[in-house]
């Protein structure tokens, strides 16, 4: 086992692999950016190094310095958790050149499944079911007549696409002309790169994954599946494993096509298969994850396995710990990404300083965690604050017990999606889960309604008087005539009270 | 104490006496008995008749909000004393509030130009960044003295667009 690893990333997921290093006897050496000084992640590691300015690409991206910093520091291998630099193939062979081993997949397999129409080739060659449609860049020409072929409607895809961006519907032959060279264009502006290739629309899917895991001796597993269906711009918001809708049968040949996915890109470490599914439960190959995923943590709720020390075993070069029967999902987990937006303002950004933090706690809470009270959040990197987690018996119960954590936590000082999740929690159709990847997009075409009008008004007279409470309880000194801020008000509250009783003995005389 | 407080739109004239932990409160006229006790900075633990609130005081850029149980409620409190008491105090910097840009963007609308009057909370300036339109609004009721950026203008975080006076 490696003595010292460096995590090339921020926020919470930097965190959770320095708490596995630690839970594993191995020291930690973490960078960060003139930004992320005070961040959590600095201070829970035994070393830690500057990269540089804010700008992701003068720090979080930029390989030389990363790579610099493990050779000074002597850590045998990296860690890039997601996003960054943690599907880059450059990164990898660099790693390995530098003669540090990078935790995840060999630099081969990432290539191949970081080309949306290598990998359909690839699956295609492996027999793995796939969307119909090309599985090499078209010309217009061609688009139009594999169209025609298939069947409106049909989707345009960037070959090298991701996140939604150089990706178009097209629902008749009349339009397929102008979207084929908007997805063009956007995918040269995203990815440099303006391939695009055709795939059948599939109206309404199921988004859900497999979760694999293979050795760097040819053995590979799945750890069951998530459902990530509750989306919003093609970002998963909230997830949940197993999936309601997959049973025993269809867990099996998911599963089956994963491993064979995985085998035959000569994958090793953890790693996510793609699949869209339809109505019919018919699943097919979206794509390959070669990272560990932000919602791994329910498919560690329920199989009970720590995927983060099962990394860093496997990029030591142990064979795999379990064999595929000893796999086995016990009840069910949730997990809400807690951001900061505004769901009330189109979800912009709510950077700045957390000044109230209370988090939930109790039987079958998990949260993994990037920030604290008092802690700015920048407005340099995805604005993430935490992913909530919750564990029960049954799905139902599950629901029940992330409505409860999410009562039970509050911050203040900026804007977050808590109040979004009460929503969707709620919903009869997310209860029955009748869910797909256009379900958030038709909740929040709906104002949210305003139930329970009179309870509702009694609590608004208990805010009213909760508003005097807080007004006559500060520091008078510091208050306006109306009190719209409270930013260096009350650093005391104990003296503020003293002061707000002496204030009254006065008038009282 | 006399406050004036509005909710969610609704004023309420209450008044506040102590005695102890226990308040009592005169609400639109009906009396209440609060028991009080700050449990964190900014958060209090009310019991009232039984039943038992953990209230927060949120204050989110010029926002200020109440949040009871789940509800969000915006609330503003003039407490007529301290209203004596300012206006008898010298008008400094405290007259003029700023708004400023919550990050790096690009100004695309002026809503509210140099010399109109605005109410608090209304739109004075929209920016967009990361794709994203932000309104920007009045912290206060009063006329748009200075707009230091025009439409199209790139700010920077913290910049002061326009002051309010």
């Amino acid at each position: 086992m490696f003595n010292k690893v460096l995590i090339a990333n921020r926020g919470e997921i930097a965190l959770r692999v320095i708490r596995a290093c630690k839970e594993m006897g191995i020291a930690t050496v973490a960078v960060f950016s003139d930004v992320d000084r005070a961040a959590l992640h600095v201070t829970a590691a035994d070393e830690a190094y500057l990269l540089g300015p804010a700008p992701a690409r003068d720090s979080y991206l930029n390989i030389a310095k990363i790579l610099e910093i493990a050779r000074r520091s002597g850590a045998q291998a990296i860690h890039p958790g997601y996003g960054f630099l943690s599907e880059n193939p450059q990164f990898a062979r660099a790693c390995s050149e530098a003669g540090i081993k990078f935790i995840g997949p060999p630099a081969s397999a990432m290539e191949l499944m970081g080309s949306k129409t290598r990998a359909r080739q690839a699956m295609q060659a492996a027999g793995v079911p796939f969307v119909p449609g090309s599985s090499k860049g078209l010309a217009l020409g061609e688009a139009e007549a594999l169209a025609n072929q298939i069947g409106y409607p049909v989707m345009i895809k960037a070959a090298a696409g991701g996140g939604g961006k150089g990706m178009r519907m097209v629902a008749s032959p009349a339009d397929l002309k102008s979207s084929f060279e908007t997805a063009q264009s956007e995918a040269q502006r995203s990815f440099d790169d303006s391939e695009v290739y055709l795939e059948k629309y599939i109206a309404n899917p199921r988004h859900i994954e497999i979760q694999v895991l293979a050795d760097e001796h040819g053995n590979a597993i799945f750890l069951g599946e998530r459902e990530c269906s509750v989306q919003r711009r093609h970002q998963k918001v909230i997830e949940e494993a197993p999936s309601p809708i997959v049973d025993e049968e269809m867990r099996q040949r998911m599963g089956a096509v994963a491993v064979q996915a995985a085998k035959s890109s000569g994958y090793a470490n953890a790693g996510t298969v793609e699949f869209l599914v339809d109505g019919e439960r018919n699943f097919y190959f979206l794509e390959m994850n070669t990272r560990l995923q932000v919602e791994h943590p329910v498919t560690e709720l329920v199989t009970g396995l720590d995927l983060v020390h099962l990394q860093l075993r496997i990029a030591a070069g142990e064979t795999l710990p379990l064999s595929q029967a000893d796999v086995r999902l016990r009840g069910h987990a949730l997990e809400c990404r807690i951001y900061a937006e505004d769901p009330d303002n189109n979800f912009f950004p709510s950077p700045g300083k957390i000044r109230r933090l209370i988090q939930p706690s109790g039987p079958g809470v998990r949260e993994d965690c990037g920030v604290y009270e008092g802690w700015t959040v920048p407005l340099d990197y995805d604005p993430m604050l935490s992913k909530l987690i919750v564990h029960a018996p049954d799905r139902k119960m599950a629901i029940a017990r992330m409505q409860r954590a999410i009562n039970e936590y509050f911050v203040g000082g900026i804007k977050t999606n808590l109040g979004l999740f009460r929503r969707i929690l709620a919903n009869l159709d997310f209860q029955a889960a009748r869910i797909d990847t256009g379900f958030l997009d038709r909740l929040l075409s709906v104002p949210a309604d305003q139930a329970g009008a009179s309870h509702t008004n009694n609590l608004s007279n208990t805010a009213a008087i909760a508003a005097a409470l807080f007004s006559a309880t500060s520091k008078p000194g510091l208050n306006g005539t109306v009190k719209t801020s409270n930013g260096n008000a009350s650093q005391n509250e104990a003296s503020a009270w003293k002061k707000a009783a002496r204030t009254e003995g006065v008038r009282e005389r | 104490m006399i406050y004036e407080v509005s909710v969610a739109g609704k004023t309420h004239k209450l008044e506040l006496q102590r005695h102890g932990s226990s308040w009592r409160c005169t609400l639109d006229g009906s009396e209440i008995t609060v028991d009080a006790v700050p449990t964190r900075e900014n958060v209090l633990s009310l019991i009232i008749g039984g039943k038992s609130y953990e209230v927060k005081e949120e204050v989110v850029g010029a926002e200020s909000n109440v949040v009871v149980g789940n509800q969000r409620f915006p609330a503003t409190v003039r407490d007529p004393r301290s209203l004596r008491s300012r206006r008898s105090s010298a008008a400094g910097a405290e007259g003029v509030k700023k708004i400023n840009a919550p990050m790096p963007g690009k100004v695309v609308r002026v809503l509210a130009p140099a010399g109109s009057e605005v109410d608090a909370g209304q739109g004075v300036i929209v920016i967009e960044a990361m794709k994203m339109q932000n309104e920007l609004k009045s912290p206060k009721k009063g006329v748009v003295k200075k707009l230091t950026v025009a439409e199209g203008a790139a700010v920077d975080a913290g910049q002061t667009l326009a002051e309010v006076e």
